[in-house]
């Protein structure tokens, strides 16, 4: 497919069938995760870029033969791979017998979450959520700093001319989501305080806000989204989610490994919500 | 049963179709699109890693003995947000390219730099 828009609605509803799965697995947290993020946020993403970059790919030049040929035998390999593998769905696989028997039976005394993947994401692996969140800030920093050094100001007047004369057509659309924005935000505080209990949590909440602000910017414009929420709050609220998170880490650690008090859902966010908003 | 190991071949033919679009398209956006599936097949693997049969959704309630690995969905948490932090850094060289390049096309930014040489 030579348009790109075609190509990327079509990935986003890939991603709310992959999240749909992900249910059907029984992982609703990351079932979540993934239809926020994937049909939300990478869908918006990619149509920002693409307004940049241009809609239509060329015609590609050379025969795909060669391609199809390493794919072939890379994908024949893999599943030759496959026939020493755990059948789907075994209770007695690999995997399910070492750490996951601990977390599934101590979790609920030692942390007092029901939601499992809430607790071990906070608490047992909470050195790699705390890398997650130095990764997204890093990118964020990259991202900030790839887009907006070369970009001068009369760039931004015309893209803003044109995004103001775009959006004062579609009268429909911007009323509706004037009335949908507060929705979106409520149910996005909702996934993140209920996220003890049910699916849910910080990253899931950072990502609907994330997709609420997007939508507004698209269609009121880049100017009244910024009148709204300025950069250097952006970059000053990262700072902040990020150096919190390190600081309850280190003073947990001082207080002799007490880590009740890990209050990581709060901090992500914000961290969700400056990564998003980079690429308006 | 050779069939019972039907998800790994669904996941290997999704990560093919990922793979093949990342190295035959010459198309920047394309690449990165071809990238998220090819991730997205990863994510796919490690769950049904983590499926048990007759498993619920791992949140202990009363009554349920059995729940799927809560392990793989925590690492596939964390995969998804570091996967569209990436995604969006690839997206905006791929911007930053296209103002100076002024294409994503992969032929033509060839062509231009061996132009400059």
């Amino acid at each position: 497919m030579k348009d790109l828009f075609a190509v990327v609605m079509l990935s986003g509803i890939y991603s709310l069938l992959t999240a749909s799965f992900f249910v059907a697995m029984d992982a609703v947290d990351v079932a979540f995760t993934e239809a926020s993020v994937g049909a939300g946020i990478f869908t918006l993403l990619m149509l920002t870029t693409i307004t940049m970059t241009g809609r239509y790919e060329r015609a590609a030049r050379h025969k795909p033969t060669l391609a199809l040929a390493v794919v072939l035998a890379t994908g024949g390999l893999l599943i030759y791979g496959t026939l020493d593998m755990p059948y789907f769905g075994d209770p007695q696989a690999a995997a399910h017998l070492h750490v996951a028997p601990r977390y599934i039976h101590d979790s609920m005394q030692e942390i007092g979450v029901p939601n499992i993947v809430t607790s071990v994401l906070a608490s047992y692996r909470a050195f790699d959520t705390l890398g997650e969140v130095v990764v997204i800030f890093t990118a964020g920093i990259g991202v900030l700093a790839l887009l907006s050094v070369a970009r001068r100001p009369e760039d931004d007047a015309e893209i803003n001319s044109v995004n103001d004369s775009m959006h004062e057509q579609h009268l429909i659309l911007r009323i509706v989501t004037k009335i949908l924005i507060p929705f979106i935000l409520l149910f996005a505080l909702y996934v993140q305080f209920h996220g003890d209990f049910g699916p849910g949590g910080g990253f899931q909440a950072g990502m609907i806000f994330t997709a609420a602000i997007i939508l507004y910017a698209m269609l009121f414009g880049l100017s009244t989204a910024r009148r709204v929420i300025s950069q250097p709050l952006i970059r000053l609220l990262t700072a902040i989610g990020v150096l919190i998170f390190g600081g309850v880490g280190v003073v947990s650690l001082l207080n002799g490994g007490n880590f009740l008090d890990y209050n990581v859902l709060s901090d992500d966010p914000v961290a969700g919500q400056h990564l998003g908003i980079l690429l308006i | 049963m050779i069939l019972g190991l039907y998800n790994y071949w669904i996941v290997i033919v999704l990560m093919m179709i990922g793979f093949y679009i990342m190295i035959a398209h010459g198309n920047l956006i394309k690449k990165i699109i071809g990238l998220n599936i090819f991730q997205t097949s990863v994510f796919i693997f490690y769950i049904t890693i983590g499926k048990v049969d007759g498993g619920t959704a791992p949140i202990l309630a009363d009554g349920i003995t059995r729940y799927s690995n809560p392990l793989p969905h925590v690492l596939i948490l964390t995969a998804i947000v570091v996967g569209i932090a990436t995604t969006a850094l690839a997206l905006a060289l791929a911007v930053r390219i296209k103002e100076v390049y002024g294409s994503v096309e992969e032929s033509e930014i060839q062509e231009k730099d061996n132009q400059k040489c």
